[in-house]
């Protein structure tokens, strides 16, 4: 026989990867060939680059420091509420970065909760502004990430290890040693290594929270060279270090990371035997609340500042929504156009370049997309009439590798178990994919679509380049009205998008799961 | 007539050979040791395992490079033979047209097939909401409406229970003999063989042999069967 028959054409998938390279690397290649002006990397740019790399560190330490602790005690505690608990630690992901440091700043701010407290007892605010806030933003951000890669380690130890352990009399430290050190020695890196590839291409939170030369990353200084001194040649070196960095880091956390914290059943409880002392109750229980504390007081802060001003949205606000309802609804639907074809040729086999297509999206940081696009546009149109198309496009590109993530596994299942049958009934590729493939991965498809539209919904990045100010998505608009010192609009604004984020994952991903057969 | 002239099959590290032909209406018994190659030999027949050498030949006609759809061939699987998702009515349909745009007349034939396999007024069920043995009732429906001239089958029914699995053989027998298909079965029971097949193909030691018919067959084993079936099966 010529060629292996295939249930669906690889080519779909073929052709939508080449577009994402394309796009990817052509940027990346504009970026380049205007790089070469201008004095080269100065001070300023060397500054922006230890601050990027010191910060990722700090924040990887801490978050995945502060995880091991924390996803012990929930691995071995069972408590009411637990499992809402372990789903909300999923929540950050979908956060909007904006909402969250507004929620941050209401808590630890000049004017936030313990800055109040500590002025009752006689003692100055904190300030959040500089190294510390834009850390602290991170570990808010990945801690949960964090607790979730380390708790699917403490998942796969099997059960009978512990019951085993629990028959030799192993109590606290053996089975710390025997069972937990070395779990821990496997996921940890990888743990580290994703916090810190993530940390690398901070930008909404290096933009609200740092600045200054002292608390620039580099991402922030792309954006600072192309929108306050429109130096394309600044903004494309420092966008080919970006890449050079992301891409080392992409690559090593990928290497090191097994997991992707995405992995259904973490709220299974794992029937243990040890840690029954009061003292280790005790210490579990604190390092929970504590957690669940530092979670869930930003998120309360902003639903409690923004009540009020939910009720009189100004006009602009509500414009910025509907924008960015648009932009998050075109976005997703890109996403699944390039995702489902990607998903099924890499299924079929075809994997390698593909899924090295979807991952160059994780290496890529929007804003260098978004400066590349931008020099391409420039010499034939107006690259600022060209902002929502653009947001929406890089917002897919960036989901990617999440979509392709949750997306391949299910696309392989179907191949492995029905491939034949479709072969066998002659359906062609056509039919298989459309009867079979969506029918079969809808709850797959809701689950990426819903996190497509979430991120895309809370992106602050590549419109912040783009936008003019009479054009901005609801999150451009919150940073405009911190800008302008309107809080409290700020605060209701920030608490519709939040409901809007949540809201579209909410209803994609219960959409896919809706009457489905399995 | 099925015709493998000369095949060499090779599927990964393992190589299979088989040189036979099989009648027009014959129902064959595909027997022999588990991992001597019994599935792979219908993959090749069905063309999801590529012969290296050799060609197949249906009826005089060259299948060797045909696509598996293609083919003159319908197969069961061990299992995944239905789609969870849909219908009774839709997964049988799926074997006259693969886009499911059927014609009434098209429809009429379903609905016979559905009837003929005695699950008339199961039709909008999904397969969740039917039992192992109804479940494989509705895949040979499909087979029926198929109508092609050989039926595969890889041990389809090898997760239902011992009566179960009878009464599925002896429905297989019937529907053949009313169509006059081709069919291959593979097995590893000898009594399977002994219920519904005229001929048994072995297949030990990488090679499928000529069919041999069953009585025959079974009464005296050539070496390499009486290994794989034991005293307890010889002796009586």
């Amino acid at each position: 026989m010529a060629g292996r028959a295939e249930p669906v054409s690889p080519w779909p998938g073929i052709g939508a990867a080449l577009v994402v390279a394309v796009l990817i690397l052509g940027t990346l290649a504009a970026v380049a060939v205007r790089a070469e002006a201008g004095p080269g990397f100065g001070p300023s740019d060397w500054a922006a680059l230890r601050f990027t790399v010191t910060q990722a560190v700090l924040s990887a330490v801490l978050s995945v420091g502060l995880a091991v602790p924390v996803a012990r005690a929930l691995a071995r505690r069972r408590f009411r509420g637990r499992r809402l608990l372990i789903a909300l630690l999923g929540a950050p992901f979908i956060l909007p970065v904006i909402v969250a440091i507004l929620g941050l700043l209401e808590v630890f701010g000049r004017a936030g909760w313990i800055s109040t407290a500590l002025g009752w007892v006689g003692m100055e605010p904190i300030r959040i502004y500089g190294l510390h806030g834009v850390v602290l933003a991170h570990v808010f951000f990945n801690l949960p990430l964090a607790t979730r890669l380390l708790l699917q380690g403490w998942q796969e130890i099997p059960a009978e290890r512990f019951r085993l352990a629990a028959q030799l009399g192993a109590n606290g430290f053996a089975i710390w040693r025997l069972l937990e050190a070395p779990m821990l020695r496997r996921t940890v890196p990888g743990a580290l290594a994703v916090v810190f590839a993530i940390c690398l291409t901070s930008f909404a939170v290096a933009l609200t929270l740092g600045g200054g030369p002292r608390a620039t990353t580099i991402e922030l200084a792309i954006y600072q060279a192309f929108r306050f001194d429109f130096d394309l040649g600044r903004a494309a070196l420092l966008s080919g270090v970006q890449l050079a960095l992301t891409a080392a880091a992409a690559a090593v956390a990928l290497r090191a990371a097994s997991g992707e914290g995405f992995g259904s059943g973490l709220d299974r409880a794992i029937r243990r035997w040890d840690g029954h002392s009061t003292m280790a109750r005790w210490l579990d229980g604190l390092w929970i609340i504590v957690a669940a504390g530092f979670l869930l007081m930003p998120l309360a802060a902003i639903v409690l500042a923004g009540l009020p001003g939910v009720i009189q949205m100004p006009a602009i606000v509500l414009r910025a929504a509907a924008t960015s309802v648009g932009v998050a609804a075109v976005s997703t639907l890109l996403l699944l156009a390039m995702a489902l074809p990607m998903a099924a040729a890499v299924a079929l086999g075809r994997g390698q370049a593909i899924e090295m297509a979807g991952i160059l999206g994780l290496a890529a940081s929007p804003l260098v997309i978004g400066t590349g696009l931008f020099i391409v546009i420039h010499p034939y149109a107006d690259p600022f009439d060209f902002a929502l198309p653009v947001t929406a496009l890089v917002n897919a590109v960036m989901a990617l590798p999440f979509a392709l993530r949750i997306l391949v596994p299910a696309a392989r299942s179907v191949v492995e178990r029905y491939g034949k049958l479709g072969l066998s009934l002659d359906m062609g590729g056509n039919a298989f994919f459309w009867r079979v493939m969506l029918p079969r991965m809808r709850a797959q498809i809701g689950f990426a679509a819903g996190l497509a539209a979430a991120l895309s919904m809370g992106d602050l990045g590549v419109i912040a380049l783009f936008a003019d100010p009479e054009l901005a998505t609801l999150p451009l608009q919150i940073y405009r009205l911190m800008g302008a010192y309107r809080m409290e609009a700020a605060a209701g604004a920030a608490l519709l998008l939040l409901c809007l984020s949540m809201g579209a994952f909410w209803v994609l991903d219960r959409g896919g799961r809706w009457h489905a057969e399995t | 007539m099925l015709k493998l002239d000369c095949c060499r099959i090779t599927n990964g590290g393992f190589e299979l050979s088989a040189d036979l032909e099989v009648q027009t209406g014959a129902r064959v018994a595909v027997i022999g040791p588990s991992g001597a190659g019994k599935t792979t030999l219908v993959e090749a027949i069905a063309g999801f395992t590529p012969v290296s050498e050799g060609r197949i030949l249906c009826d005089g006609r060259d299948l060797t490079t045909e696509h598996p759809g293609k083919r003159p061939i319908s197969m069961l699987f061990q299992d995944g033979n239905l789609f969870p998702h849909l219908s009774v009515a839709q997964n049988v349909g799926l074997g006259i047209r693969p886009n499911l745009r059927l014609s009434a007349q098209e429809q009429a034939r379903v609905s016979a097939a559905i009837d003929r396999v005695g699950l008339a007024g199961l039709s909008d069920r999904k397969p969740a909401a039917l039992s192992g043995g109804q479940q494989s009732r509705v895949a040979l429906a499909r087979v029926l409406v198929q109508r092609r001239a050989i039926l595969l089958l890889d041990e389809p029914f090898a997760a239902l229970g011992p009566a179960l699995k009878t009464e599925m053989l002896d429905l297989v027998a019937e529907l053949t003999q009313e169509t006059g298909a081709t069919m291959l079965m593979v097995s590893h029971d000898p009594s399977d063989a002994q219920r519904i097949a005229d001929h048994v193909i072995l297949v030990a030691e990488g090679h499928a042999h000529p069919p041999a018919p069953t009585e025959a067959f079974l009464n005296d084993p050539p070496p390499a069967l009486r290994a794989y079936l034991g005293e307890a099966f010889t002796a009586s």
